[in-house]
């Protein structure tokens, strides 16, 4: 906004430059306000990204080239840490754990939520205000908490170590958090049209699909993208909930610790990949996702 | 806000989440309830003490002093994060191009694991191979956040500020998204400077969105584990061992059941006591709109 500010200032300046130096003055203020507001971003954007920018320099490099000195560009650019990964099974399939329980993660949030989200924000019902807070408390509980009864509780069912297990656990924060920005983006519609289509003629199940479905398209993309962001994210239930089958690639990194000191190449080039699909899925996103981080609330 | 019609058959709708969570939010709550009133030697063996473990949990100084470290941690990062946070939106462009990569750019620690996090930092500070750690040690300051504790402790902020200030900045920016443009011109016209703008127009809107915000953080910052897990590993001796850190070593290092889910229950209901006055403010605000 401070964009528009200048140039809403500078076109009604051109006119009466001599008469109104005040405005002039105002103008340079502005304009300096927004070079410094530039600055400042630009700044944050650096410092924001430099650790980074190293974690990405640090996997072109060969182990003894990183324990030899710093440097900003890798002199002996190689691939080989990444080529370790992608040749080996045992790293690569970790991705594929992760994504499969995170996007098994995403589709049984929206399932369910969003009936409840529609439930929530068009209706009053008994206990509705304690079940929504309920819901929301969960998303308060400590995974640390929950750690040991979580295990026992999927070991029980049979389900450890599968991505199921992971995905349903991952379910206890991502649902709630679902049903909350849903309902935000639900409650953004206006009630006539769910009254005009009943008018109409459409049975319930058919409205939601056909018609309601499509008029929160962006809610629901943002809502998949903060079930992806915060399954994603998640290392201790991940790692406690799996032994092998279904083990997360963050887990498998811990593998670079032990041997013969620290394969920092190697863990550098397994910590980028996992920096790469979050930034695909920001992507798609990037047009809707301002509205979504307010919570659909605002 | 719009009326709502009364209708109990919207249960229906809520019911799939209801038992979805129930199952991983219930019975796992249930199972620890369990343990914190029993004294558990084997599955077969265990006997009901009661409060027993509770009061000892509460007079437990190890945990006392991890809850006082946790307290202070959650507001400093707040504290730091909050305005930081506020600033950066102010400074992202809303137009065009520059909008979309700055929101991508700005997004990006949001979506990288929380132990990649750590390890990110790990490597960034050691000033053998991290150029932070290499940095300080060439302005000729003594930084070792392994061994040091206020070195340990200042790189878990730094890295939470890292990590966070993206989200409460995002939150910001899109409450500012949301202010319509006829509340800039009135101001130009009042000749309003831009403090005056931020003071009594920008800064109201942002009400709710920055309680959303320091709620998030407020949760997230006292259920952090994995950060300086990785990281530090709770120490120089237990100068970042946070709360749930603390739980963790009780329930898993030295398997005391018990007081560990006596522990839990404590610690769950400081959030929920903390996130139920905030939820009881956001809904109040919401009212008198």
């Amino acid at each position: 906004m401070t964009q528009s500010n200048t140039s809403m200032t500078r076109t009604r300046n051109t006119g009466k430059k001599e008469q109104a130096p005040v405005y002039s003055k105002a103008e340079r203020k502005t304009r300096n306000a927004h070079l410094r507001g530039r600055f400042g971003l630009v700044l944050y954007l650096v410092l924001l990204l430099l650790p980074i920018y190293w974690l990405i320099n640090m996997s072109f490099k060969t182990n003894t080239e990183i324990l030899s000195g710093l440097s900003f560009f890798p002199e002996d650019f190689t691939l080989a840490n990444y080529a370790k990964i992608f040749g080996d099974p045992t790293w690569y399939m970790g991705y594929v754990n992760s994504i499969f329980y995170v996007s098994m993660n995403m589709v049984i949030s929206l399932l369910v939520a969003l009936p409840a989200a529609y439930a929530f924000s068009r209706y009053k019902f008994i206990g509705d205000k304690h079940m929504f807070f309920w819901l929301l408390s969960n998303r308060m509980a400590p995974p640390a908490v929950f750690l040991l009864p979580f295990f026992q509780l999927y070991s029980s069912v049979g389900l450890f170590d599968t991505h199921i297990a992971v995905a349903l656990a991952h379910c206890i924060f991502t649902v709630p958090l679902a049903v909350w920005i849903l309902e935000g983006f639900m409650s953004g519609v206006p009630r006539e049209i769910d009254e005009t289509a009943y008018i109409d003629g459409y049975s319930f199940p058919k409205f939601f699909v056909r018609i309601f479905i499509p008029l929160i398209r962006s809610g629901i993309g943002v809502t998949a993208f903060f079930c992806f962001m915060f399954s994603w994210v998640e290392l201790l239930l991940a790692r406690t909930l799996t032994s092998v089958d279904a083990k997360p690639i963050a887990a498998i990194m811990t593998r670079t610790v032990s041997a013969s000191g620290m394969d920092w190449g190697l863990l550098a080039a397994a910590g980028v990949l996992t920096i790469l699909p979050g930034m695909l899925v920001i992507y798609f996103v990037r047009n809707h996702v301002a509205k979504g981080f307010a919570l659909g609330r605002v | 806000m719009q009326t709502k019609v009364e209708n109990n058959k919207a249960w229906f709708l809520v019911l799939p989440v209801f038992l979805i969570v129930a199952f991983s939010a219930i019975i796992p709550l249930m199972t620890v309830v369990n343990y914190s009133v029993q004294d558990i030697f084997d599955p077969y063996t265990r006997y009901f003490v009661g409060t027993e473990w509770f009061k000892q949990v509460m007079l437990d100084s190890r945990l006392q002093e991890a809850l006082l470290r946790q307290f202070i941690y959650s507001f400093t990062i707040i504290i730091i994060e909050v305005p930081l946070g506020i600033c950066v939106a102010l400074m992202m462009p809303t137009k065009g191009r520059g909008a979309s990569l700055a929101l991508i750019l700005v997004a990006i620690p949001l979506l990288i694991p929380w132990n990649v996090v750590g390890t990110i930092w790990q490597i960034f500070g050691r000033a053998d191979i991290g150029l932070f750690g290499a940095f300080m040690s060439s302005i000729g300051v003594d930084y070792n956040y392994a061994s040091d504790p206020t070195d340990a402790w200042l790189t878990v902020v730094l890295m939470d500020v890292w990590h966070w200030t993206p989200l409460v900045a995002l939150l910001c920016y899109s409450g500012l998204r949301a202010i319509p443009e006829v509340y800039y011109q009135a101001a130009r016209i009042d000749q309003a400077s831009r403090w005056a703008v931020f003071r009594y127009i920008q800064l109201p809107k942002l009400t709710n969105v920055l309680i959303i915000g320091v709620l998030l953080r407020f949760m997230d910052s006292f259920m952090i584990y994995t950060e300086p897990f990785v990281l530090t590993g709770g120490g120089p001796g237990s100068s970042t061992t946070f709360l749930s850190q603390a739980l963790v070593q009780q329930a898993i290092g030295q398997f005391d059941l018990g007081p560990a889910a006596a522990f839990s229950l404590v610690y769950f209901l400081i959030i929920l006591l903390v996130c139920w006055v905030f939820y009881t403010t956001i809904m109040n605000m919401q009212k008198d709109k």
